[in-house]
């Protein structure tokens, strides 16, 4: 199996599917002539021309409302952000217009759309360039919500989310583009709400997403110098979130901790513990921990910075927690 | 185009050539087609004022008495293939589009039967058949969406224009500036129609922008652009003509500033005078009602007689009556529909 980094991951798969379905265009500040701000969508251009691969001028509200005006026109765009940071100026778009449209039209205007670019920190970019935001669109209904780590499964859940026929936010790490992995050639398609155990374990569950599973294979290798055995869960999509497989770890594991980059109010940690406590209630054998980013804007100093993040002691310390080691 | 800072108090003096436009050359039976459709939103209009104030429609109501030249003009001048979005106060526009008066009526009184199953609301029309696409009620979010489905018309090949309809509210927005500079760039089959009614809400335009020709936006976008008399039917449908050849043979955008009055408050819960204008400004505009003008012009040009405009206000009055009783009648969503199109699949 060949071996590609996330960002060529991704291309592979804008690639392809434009090679699938004449429908699929790529639209953002810096997609065509410039070869894409992360390079994502190098040499799409040439393959494709501009008028399936658009630049456009620097106006996140606007460009979304053209990709949903096309979606309700018949076509099937993907709408890049350089980042979701800037995203914030085009969320009355894509919560008032796109997560809504098939809903108060009673099923006559459907929106297949994806909403893609990078999230989470990167280093030292400060506070409005350092922020996760996928817990803010999980919380909107008629909108899914995909958060790959790895560049198979950037690859085949971009598949997937193009193919969706539903306005997809399509989360990317901006710290994860340079990193590489085997991902399958041609048809490889992750579904959208399917998480992965991304290492096996018997002790504790470790359940991150995005950049976080990183984090978390690494606190489990930590961990396994103790003896402790952890098992990493990746749910791949926030939005629907398959709290089946969280749940069936858990039921094994008897103990949980939830990771992940963005703020601890109202965070996507908070309703996996919900629905745990919920689906597994008695075999549970410590209240679920959580890890997440600090409550606070995201300070510039490298140090500071680093205290804000979570990271594998972070969360190896966590898993102790849970196993009363600590 | 008119340039000048000028209050929009001394309305129409601009197109005023237009308007006194004859009707040698016009088939008498499509200017009673016109007639015919003004009336139905008017009546519909005012019945479904009442229908409000009995508690069968709910939410916010926009009413679009004063405005039925401008939603008739423009429909007379599209095609079927032409894809339409409206603001909230898109009644009017339905109609003239061809939704059913038993449709749009059955929407605001949230039945099953109603054209957006009873799920948008008198602020959510839909009818993707007609290519009516709402209804959208962020001032101004549905700009950009005009833009959007010109892109796919033109990226499709297709020969049709996309039309947005906004108030002159929106225009300070930055989601109209956005579009309108995105259709020019990338020159996309675009009609931008401004009705500018004077008011945003309370606010009247003077108070609330810097310039008060709207049309003359369109020149930070060398953009095409007209200021047209929103009261007068045929101006209005002559204009759009216009705009809509400029996109299907040039595929260039337009903006067009209609300006029209609205006769009733903001919505229901707005009174007719309100503390923003005077009971004399709105009786002043009311002697330019599109609808008795274009009456009066029709009687004088022998295209309507007695006996017609008597037949088609029962028919009309028939229609509308009709409308509220199977909107009466028809059942509510099932509960099941609750948790239908949210996402598809």
């Amino acid at each position: 199996m060949p071996t590609l980094t996330y960002r060529d991951a991704l291309n592979q798969a804008l690639r392809e599917e434009m090679r699938r379905d004449p429908r699929v265009f790529l639209m953002g500040e810096e997609v065509g002539v410039y070869q894409g701000a992360y390079k994502v969508s190098r040499g799409l251009l040439e393959e494709f021309g501009p008028m399936r691969v658009v630049d456009t001028p620097i106006t996140e509200l606007g460009f979304a409302g053209v990709g949903v005006g096309a979606a309700m026109a018949g076509l099937v765009p993907v709408i890049e952000f350089m980042t979701w940071n800037f995203a914030l100026l085009a969320l009355d778009q894509i919560v008032n217009s796109a997560a809504k449209l098939l809903y108060m039209s009673g099923g006559q205007v459907p929106i297949p759309i994806v909403f893609r670019g990078p999230g989470g920190a990167a280093l030292q970019l400060g506070a409005q360039h350092s922020q996760s935001f996928e817990s803010w669109y999980a919380n909107v209904p008629g909108l899914k919500v995909v958060t790959p780590a790895t560049p198979a499964d950037a690859k085949g859940l971009l598949k997937s989310a193009i193919r969706d026929g539903n306005p997809v936010v399509f989360i990317e790490g901006e710290m994860l583009y340079n990193t590489k992995g085997e991902v399958p050639d041609g048809e490889h398609v992750v579904p959208l709400g399917v998480a992965e155990v991304k290492r096996a374990g018997t002790d504790v569950t470790l359940v991150a997403h995005a950049k976080m599973v990183t984090v978390a294979l690494r606190a489990a290798e930590e961990l396994a110098k103790d003896g402790v055995s952890a098992e990493v869960v990746d749910p791949r999509t926030i939005r629907p979130l398959d709290i089946a497989t969280i749940a069936e770890s858990v039921r094994k594991t008897n103990r949980c901790v939830v990771v992940e980059e963005g703020w601890p109010m109202c965070g996507v940690g908070a309703q996996v513990a919900y629905e745990l406590q919920h689906a597994c209630f008695d075999d549970l054998d410590a209240p679920v921990v959580r890890v997440t980013g600090a409550d606070v804007p995201m300070p510039y100093n490298k140090q500071l910075e680093k205290l804000a993040k979570p990271d594998a002691a972070k969360v190896a310390a966590a898993a102790r927690q849970v196993l009363y080691r600590s | 185009m008119a340039t000048s800072r000028r209050p929009t108090r001394e309305l129409q003096r601009a197109a005023a050539a237009v308007t006194d436009k004859a009707l040698a050359g016009e088939n008498p039976a499509d200017m009673r087609r016109l007639l015919r459709e003004m009336l139905l939103i008017r009546r519909f209009e005012e019945r479904a004022g009442e229908q409000y104030a009995l508690g069968k429609v709910g939410g916010f109501c926009h009413l679009y008495i004063g405005q039925e030249a401008v939603a008739v003009g423009s429909m007379a001048a599209l095609k079927s293939g032409d894809l339409i979005f409206c603001s909230y106060r898109e009644h009017g526009q339905a109609l003239a589009r061809g939704l059913s008066a038993r449709a749009v009526m059955a929407e605001l009184f949230g039945k099953a039967t109603g054209c957006s199953s009873g799920k948008g609301g008198s602020m959510h029309l839909f009818d993707a058949e007609k290519g009516f696409l709402g209804g959208h009620a962020i001032v101004g979010g549905h700009i950009p969406l005009v833009a959007g489905s010109a892109f796919a018309i033109k990226y499709k090949g297709e020969s049709g224009v996309a039309v947005g309809f906004f108030g002159e509210a929106a225009v300070n927005n930055g989601a109209f500036h956005e579009a309108l500079n995105m259709a020019a760039v990338w020159k996309l089959p675009a009609i931008f129609v401004c009705e500018n009614n004077r008011y945003g809400m309370g606010t009247a335009l003077e108070r609330a922008s810097a310039i008060w020709d709207v049309a003359a936006r369109a020149c930070a976008y060398d953009m095409p652009a007209e200021t047209v008399d929103g009261m007068e039917v045929l101006a209005v449908r002559d204009a759009v003509a216009r705009a809509a050849q400029r996109g299907r043979d040039e595929k260039t955008p337009t903006l067009l500033e209609i300006r029209t009055y609205r006769f009733m408050g903001h919505s229901m819960s707005d009174p007719i005078h309100g503390h923003y204008r005077t009971k004399e400004e709105v009786e002043n505009q009311k002697q330019r009602d599109p609808l008795a003008t274009f009456r009066k012009r029709l009687e004088e040009a022998r295209m309507l007689d007695a006996v017609q405009w008597q037949a088609m206000e029962a028919d009309v009055n028939a229609e509308v009556e009709d409308a509220i009783r199977f909107a009466e009648e028809s059942p509510d969503p099932d509960p099941a529909e609750l948790f239908t199109h949210v996402t598809t699949g």
